[in-house]
Order: structure tokens, then sequence, then C-alpha cells
């Protein structure tokens, strides 16, 4: 909110903004997003290359790894599990979380619902110096003696609890406190779309003519809020614990370790959820644009979201079956994991059913979301094997459970990324991306994705446990480490890969084609604009007569129909008025 | 059956039940993810764009159109239902129906290394003839009889670690403050890792142990030479 | 210079929109709820699972010095409302001089917890002397925290009352303030029985 009345004068010299307010302070949302896009990608970089190391030392080990800058490139034990914990956590909070929510969510939310920018601007600036903070302050863990957390990301006490037990003192307290502050950054982001949404909607713009992304955007910024109270409790204890001596989850001064557990999961498990749901809606827009369709069953897919959300707090000890609890927890546990299953096959469901009948066009962003879609469904379906808690005895803690959360979350966070940055990309910068070097990203991530993750799921049948540095001291495991070898070098190409992104992002962000205001021919109001957006992003505030999808309207000429523009009165009767 | 060369030997009483359950959902998974997965590669290739042909205006707000994703939706409902059921009888067996059982061995496990606490030929513990076995002692492990009922009482030091057993399929994890019991009984002879499957410090990856699991006169010699060993002491 | 990139557009539609502050209030509110509430439920898992036994260390916490306590954030809750009374009724003067009392009670809610801490860790109750203790001191610490903040941004709004700033535009924010430290005072309502009530 302003302080004071803005003249049209004042404005327009508020607008010669110095590059510090431009571009680094800058209150504008699609800035903010930008900066949030580049936060992330950089960061899937830092996290990318902690997992080239993990696997060169799986596929070699022993062996001394290039790009290991200690040690004479010997990684030992300690510093591995440091890198698997700060991949984890790296990956979840400050790729998945600051791209889906951060980038998307800021860039798309305003625009798409006909608002001239967020409701709260200047928090909108914070959020995103929050997440950068807490960045720094993770990044920084590496360096300080002891290095980096190495109990897990999912940090389990006692081991994470006395530093006698890691080694690591500062490491994982700055573990904790990026943690902290990257919640703080997602709550001040969640604040404003809720408000924005809910406030600044164009006129004509009903909940029920909102773009699914929205939906998508809303129902994560709930849940998050919703969830991650307890963990932010129990972080307060973990760091009692640590530095005053406190013995919250310690046995032996009457404390618990189990409830770490709870508590971590009752916000562990909405929080997959908070990054799929984003992903869902990248998918959700992309699929009715190039099938030249509405997606199919609008209204059921927000319902089953909503049934979805209410239901993921009440399934998180599904990561608990083994661990000790009550076993008579286990039997609702399972129960409320199969039905939660059942709305996101619904809107799988409906998803393929959008393309049934439609005139589908293969662009990058489209291949990227068929992409995603074909291989979150293999990591769907794994997750039934977890949720029950007789075959999770065998398969809990090996890499059945990497395979399948590789299966769902890189998908979502990685490959829906990418259709998002190829489907927006224009609007965002104003230019157009090589499509022949998109082909090419996509296909080698596609292959080569698979090639590394589906071996694990064989890996995790032999019993092959996670977490495990140098399998050669187990003789059942020493059969697989060919698959160790295969799995590294294929993830190796995949990194490759990426390179004919890196080159086209570049190149097309200061000499791609110029692209008008709507290459692909969407109806949703973003595109109605130019691109890139202004200050403002609309000369004047559109008004919305019906909803996103109306694409291939039976009696239109053409296949499409901006939401600002009026249906003919013939055409409202055929549809019945339902729009 | 299918995976049998990727799943370890499983050498016990209710390992059977659990792989069948792991197959059960396989063949039911594999049926929606063959169906999904082959209709989005037919839709691909039929629907894609051509010349002249204009995609269909369909919203899926009908019933009679939704149809196509609800009762999809309820048969995925009920399958898993039916897979809950199956799991859960397995699960059962595990975790409640435990047999009677007098063969007891205490297990500790601390960072990085597991301790063997056996009662002895009078089945009590914290008497004379109890016998404990700890790292480097000569054929450190779990000993057992063949096809009786052990139950193993799961300790911790330190840490959270797990007591994971493949080819028993048997995996609990052990939280220091409690005694966790579990039990299985082992269908062949033989000697079989046992590994920690729960991140437990920087030498997690070391914690393996040996299962020997003994005929029934084996076992006693065993436990003859060990309990003279111990008073050797 | 006013260096918000809001459009003239986007600032009508904002224009007296009191309702987007009390939405973004409600919000951070909410996770707050969730926050003290897993926090609490901890506290009174632990407390029963322990089946009486925390109930003679319990008791040397000081039901007095507790109510004493809870009479004075109470009364600051009155003052904040009055507070907003005035906002409503345009009444300048009143504002300010509600908003300052409610500070200083604040303040003397703060003093009063820090006496009773001094006490009752020299009387050798610190937080590592058991599980009770370690919850009594981490939840009235994480509470008095929340206090402190209340207490600034109050502060804010009392300074900017007496300069005059908060008119024609912002008077609106004592009531979002207000919000905050009624929460404030309502954790306090469930910290109290829970903390100093013998069970």
């Amino acid at each position: 909110m302003t302080d004071h009345n803005v003249s049209e004068d004042e404005f327009q010299e508020e607008l010669k903004l110095s590059f510090w307010y431009r571009y680094i302070f800058s209150v504008d949302h699609k800035t903010i997003a930008k900066q949030y896009l580049f936060l992330g990608l950089t960061m899937a970089v830092v996290g990318g290359f902690l997992a080239y190391l993990m696997r060169s030392q799986l596929a070699w080990p022993g062996k001394p790894v290039f790009g290991w800058p200690v040690n004479e490139g010997y990684i030992d034990s300690p510093h591995y599990n440091a890198l698997v914990t700060m991949h984890g956590t790296i990956m979840v909070f400050f790729v998945a979380m600051p791209i889906l929510i951060g980038a998307f969510g800021n860039f798309l939310i305003p625009l798409m619902i006909g608002a001239p920018d967020m409701a709260f601007p200047r928090l909108n600036m914070m959020s995103f110096w929050t997440m950068f903070l807490a960045t720094l302050v993770m990044i920084a863990s590496f360096f300080v003696p002891g290095g980096a957390a190495s109990a897990g990301w999912t940090g389990y006490v006692p081991l994470s609890a006395d530093p006698i037990y890691t080694g690591v003192n500062w490491g994982l307290n700055f573990w904790i406190l990026g943690l902290a502050l990257e919640f703080v950054s997602v709550l001040m982001g969640g604040v404003n779309f809720l408000t924005t949404a809910i406030t600044m909607r164009a006129p004509g713009m009903t909940l029920f003519r909102l773009p699914l992304m929205i939906w998508m955007q809303l129902s994560a910024a709930i849940l998050f809020m919703l969830s991650v109270g307890p963990t932010i409790a129990a972080a307060v204890l973990l760091l009692l614990d640590r530095i005053v001596g406190t013995g919250f989850y310690d046995p032996g001064q009457g404390g618990d370790p189990l409830l770490w557990q709870h508590l971590f999961w009752f916000f562990g498990h909405p929080e997959v959820y908070v990054i799929l749901l984003p992903a869902f809606g990248i998918l959700l827009e992309i699929l009715p644009v190039f099938s030249r369709k509405p997606i199919f069953a609008y209204h059921i897919i927000i319902y089953s979201t909503i049934i979805a959300g209410f239901l993921s707090f009440f399934v998180w000890a599904h990561h608990m079956f083994v661990s000790g609890m009550d076993p008579r927890l286990s039997l609702p546990f399972s129960i409320t994991t199969i039905l939660i299953s059942v709305p996101f096959a619904i809107i799988i469901f409906a998803m393929i059913i959008t393309l049934w009948r439609g005139s589908l066009h293969f662009s990058t962003a489209m291949l990227f979301t068929l992409g995603t879609l074909t291989t979150f469904i293999l990591g769907g379906v794994t997750g039934i094997f977890n949720g029950s808690p007789a075959v999770d005895i065998y398969i809990h803690d090996t890499y059945f459970v990497v395979a399948h959360f590789h299966y769902t979350l890189f998908p979502s966070s990685i490959f829906a990324t990418f259709a998002g940055i190829y489907f927006w990309f224009p609007k965002m910068f104003g230019r157009m991306m090589d499509e022949t070097l998109g082909k090419i990203h996509f296909w080698m991530s596609f292959i080569f994705f698979n090639l590394t993750f589906l071996p694990m799921f064989a890996l995790g049948m032999g019993g092959h446990m996670r977490r495990i540095a140098d399998l050669s001291r187990y003789d059942f495991l020493k059969p697989l480490q060919p698959t160790h070898q295969f799995i590294t070098v294929a993830a190796i190409v995949m990194g490759i890969g990426q390179i004919p992104f890196i080159v086209n992002f570049f190149r097309s962000l200061f000499a791609g084609e110029l692209a008008e205001y709507n290459p692909w021919r969407a109806n949703t109001l973003e595109w109605v604009t130019i691109s890139p957006p202004p200050h403002g992003n609309f000369e004047t505030i559109p008004t919305v007569y019906h909803g996103p999808y109306d694409y291939s309207l039976p009696e239109i000429e053409e296949d499409w129909l901006p939401q600002n523009q009026p249906i003919e009165e013939s055409l409202l009767s055929t549809l019945k008025g339902k729009v | 059956m299918l995976f049998d060369k990727w799943f370890p030997d499983n050498i016990s009483t209710f390992g059977g039940e659990i792989d069948s359950t792991f197959y059960l959902i396989f063949y039911i998974v594999g049926f929606w993810f063959l169906l999904t997965e082959g209709a989005i590669i037919y839709f691909a290739f039929r629907y894609r764009r051509r010349k002249g042909y204009q995609a269909s205006h369909l919203r899926g707000e009908t019933l009679k159109q939704t149809a196509w994703i609800l009762i999809p939706g309820l048969i995925v409902f009920l399958l898993d239902l039916g897979i809950d059921f199956a799991g859960g009888h397995a699960y059962n067996k595990v975790k409640f129906d435990k047999p009677p059982s007098d063969t007891k061995v205490q297990v500790m496990a601390k960072q990085f290394d597991w301790i063997y606490t056996y009662p002895g030929p009078d089945k009590e513990f914290g008497t004379e003839d109890d016998m404990k076995l700890e790292p480097g002692d000569k054929n450190h492990g779990l000993h057992v009889p063949i096809n009786r009922v052990v139950t193993v009482i799961l300790q911790s030091e330190d840490v959270i670690h797990s007591f994971f057993v493949p080819v028993l399929r048997l995996k609990q994890d052990i939280i220091p403050g409690r005694e966790i019991p579990v039990w299985f009984e082992a269908t062949k002879e033989g000697n079989y890792e046992i590994a920690c499957a729960e991140l437990c410090g920087f030498s997690h990856h070391t914690m393996r142990s040996i299962l020997f699991v003994h005929s029934e006169d084996g076992y006693t010699k065993w436990e003859e030479k060990q309990r003279l060993a111990d008073e050797a002491f | 210079m006013n260096r918000t990139s809001i459009t003239m557009e986007n600032h009508e539609i904002l224009q007296g929109r009191t309702d987007i502050g009390k939405i973004g209030m409600w919000w951070f509110l909410a996770s707050e709820v969730m926050t003290f509430g897993g926090f609490l439920a901890v506290y009174i898992l632990y407390r029963l699972a322990s089946r009486g036994a925390w109930a003679e260390t319990a008791s040397h916490v000081s039901v007095l010095i507790g109510s004493i306590n809870t009479v004075v954030l109470l009364t600051s809750s009155l003052t904040m409302i009055k507070s907003a009374e005035a906002v409503d009724n345009e009444n300048r003067n009143s504002v300010r001089n509600w908003l300052g009392l409610t500070v200083l009670l604040g303040i003397l809610f703060l003093l009063i917890k820090a006496t009773e801490y001094f006490i009752e860790i020299n009387h050798g109750f610190t937080p590592l002397t058991n599980p009770f203790w370690s919850f009594y001191f981490a939840l009235t610490g994480l509470h008095g925290l929340h206090v402190l903040v209340g207490i600034i941004v109050n502060l804010i709004l009392f300074v900017m009352a007496c300069r005059g700033t908060l008119w024609p535009n912002i008077q609106q924010r004592v009531e979002f303030a207000g919000l905050y430290w009624h929460f404030v005072d309502i954790v306090w309502i469930f910290l109290f029985p829970l903390l100093y009530f013998q069970y």
C-alpha cells in the first residue's frame, strides 16, 4: 500500500528508477519472479553438482572425484552424508519452491487475474530477499568448521540433536536457520498470493473463471501455511536441544526421538503437494493450449485438489510405518494414504483425456509437459508399494523409495519447470527460445532421466539401503556395483544434456527472435498484454467474459478466444450459458 | 516369479506373504501404468495436428463425460482397498499375531556396530550363563536355530538405527530409550547379512553384521562353545 | 520519494481497502496458530504421558506472578481495543494515549516475566532441570519474543500517532496491530492454565 496519494506526474517520475530500485530492490512482481527464477536455477546447478559428487563416489568408491576440492578428491563418508543431506535440502527448499512458487506464482498470478501487481509489493520484495538470505546461510554452512549438515534432509533425532553424533556443529545450526528463513519467505509470499487473488481480480473474473494455475498456487500456499507451524515448533526444540542442551528429543532426559518424526512429517507430507500442485498448474495451462481444446473436467480438478489438500494432513505417518511407532497406527494411515491416491488419479485421468480428440502440437513446452506426465505416473504408482505397510517393511529406506520420490519430485520440480520456462519465456523476456535446441534438451533429459532412476527400483528390490557411502562393505550389494556405474554415467549424460538449455536460455535472452504478444494463441489474460508486460501489466484492466479454456468453440473460425473477448449470444445459448 | 533374480532369497516364514503383496501391487499398478501410458502414447500419435482436423470442444462438465474419469477413480479406490486388505493380512502376521517364542536375543545397536546378548541355556537374561558377543569377537553376529521362532529385542545406545535382514524381509527401526521386539522364523541354514537401514552417522555404511542360521544340533554345539569361550574370560 | 511501482489503477483498487491488510494479518496469524498449537500439543502430550510425575516440580511456578501477568496482558488488550475504537471515532489524542498505555503494559509484562525467570533460576530451576522446565522456558520464551515484537510494532504506531503521520491514510494499521496483539494475548490465555495450574 502506498503512504500517500500519488498524482499522475509523480508516478511517472517514480518510474525513472535507479538501477538498484529497478532490478535489485524492485517491487514489480515480474522482476521479483525473475529474481526467484535465477536464484532457483543457480541452486539447481549446485544441487545437481552435489548429486554428481555422490554418484561418482557410489560408482567408483574410494576413487578421487573430479571437482571435489578437498582431501585430494577423495569423498569420505562424513562428507558423503553431508552431500546427501544438502542435495535433498537444496533441491526441495531452494530449487523447487523458489521456482515453482516464487517464480511462476509471482509472475503469473497478477497477470492471469488481470491485476497490475501484487497486493503487497514491498512485502513481495522482502520475501525474495529473505529467500536469498536463507540461501546464503545454507551455502555458508558448507564452509563452517565441521562442515554442512549431514543428518539427511529429514534431520532425524537424536542424530541431529547432539553435535557429538555427527561431528557437525554450526553447519547443522545454519541448516535449521536457513530452513526457518526459507519458511518465512514462503509464508510472506503466500499472504500476497491469497490476498491478491481474493481482492484484485479483474471485473468478470469469477472464481470459476480463474485459470487452474491460480487455483493450484492458492491451494499450495494454504497447504504450506497450515502445515509448516508444527515443524517450526520442532525446529525450535531442535535448536534448543543443540545449543542450550535441553532434552526434548533425548530419551536420557525424558524426551522422545519419535516426536521429531511426527512433527517433521506432519509438514513434510503436505510439503510435497506444495511442490506438486504448482507443477500441475503448469501442466494444466500448457495442455489446453497445445491441444487446442479445453482442459477436461475443470470443476472436478478443482474439487479433487481441495479434497487432496485436506487429506494430505492425515497421511503423514506413512513415512513412519517402520519407525517404532505403535503398529496400530499403520492401518488408519494406510487407509488415508489409499484415499489420497484417488483425487490425484482423477486429475491425471483428466489431463490424459484432455488429449483425446485434440489437435496436438508438440512444441518443446508440450514435450516437457507430456514428459512430466508420463514420468510422474510411474512415480505415482510406485507410491502404492510404499503405502502398503507390509511391503514397506522391506522397501523402506532402500533405493526403491529413492526411485519413487525422484520419479515424482524430479518431473514436478524440474521437467514442469522446463515446460513452464519454454512456454512463458516469450512473455517474461519478450523473446522466443529456440525450438530445436529445446527438443534436443527434452530428449536428452527425458531419456537419461529414465536411465538414471529406473534401475534404482531394482536396487531397492535387492535390498540396497539408502544413504550408504560405500556399498563395497556388503557382499549382497557387491553385484550391484555395475548398476551404480550405469546410473552414474546416465546421470552425467543427463547433466550434459542441460547444456543446450543453458545455451538456449542465455542466447535467447539477448538475441532471441522478438516475441509478439501471444505467440501460442492462448486464452489466458497474461497473453493479452505485450511481451514483456510493462509496469502495471495492462494499459487498461481487461474485463473477463468467460473461462480460460474456450478453445475450438463451435461456430467460431479461430480455434481460440481470449478471456477478455465476449462470446456471441447465439453461441452462449448453445453452451447453456455455462461460461 | 517375475523378479526372483532381483529379490534376495527368502528364508523367512512371513517373507512369502510380503513378497506376494509386492507382486499383487505390481500387477494392479502395472495395469494402470500400461493403461495410462498407453493412452498417452496412442493419443499423442492419433491426435497429432494435421491439416483440416479441428479439435473438439469437450469440457468434461456433464455427468456422461466426467464418468470417464470418475468411474476409473472409483476403480482405483476399490483396487487400492483390496491391496490394503491383502497387505494388512501380511502386516498383522508380522506385527500382531506374534507366535510364542522362547528363543530370545538382545541386540544393542550403537555407532557403529552391534552387540548381541544371549540368555544361555537357562533362557533368562541377567543370569550367570548369559553370553555376550561384541564387535571383534569370533563369530560375532546373530546366531539362531533353524525352524524356531526367535524374538529379537532391539535397543540402541545412542541414535536411531535400523535392524534390517533382507533374506528375512525383516526391518525395524531402533529407537534409543525403548526396547522393541521383533520375531522371525528362519527356514534355511546358512550365513546371511544384516544391515543398518537408518542413517546413523558417518560410519553408517559399515554397520554390517551376520545372521548365522544353524541346524538344531549346530545351534546347541555353538551355544556350548560360546559359553565355554565366555567362561574362559 | 515514494518508490513503489504500483500503477495508478492498482492504487485506486487498493485505496481504502482495509480488507487487504486484514486478510494478510489473518493469514499470518493462522500460521502462528499452527506453530503455537503444535508446540502446545507436544507439551500436553508429554505432560499426559508423564502421568502426574511432573506435578511436584511444576508446583514451583508462581501462580501469583502468573495471575498478575495475565491481568497485565488482558488489560493491555483492553487498551488496544480502546485505541482502535478511538481510530473509528477519529479521536487522535485518544489513539495516541491508548497506544502508549498498551506499550507500557506490554513492557510491564516482560519485566515481570524477566523477574520471574530470575527468581526461578535462582531457585535452581533452569531449562535444563527437567522436561517440564524445558517446556516452561521454551514456551514462555517464544511467547515473550512475540510480545516483544508486538511492543515494538505498537511503539512505532505510538510514535506515528504522536507525530500525526498515522493520518489520513494508514490509521487502520492500528486495527491490524490490534489483531496481532490479541493473538499474543490469546496464546497467553492458553499458556497460563497449561503451565501454571496443578495437574
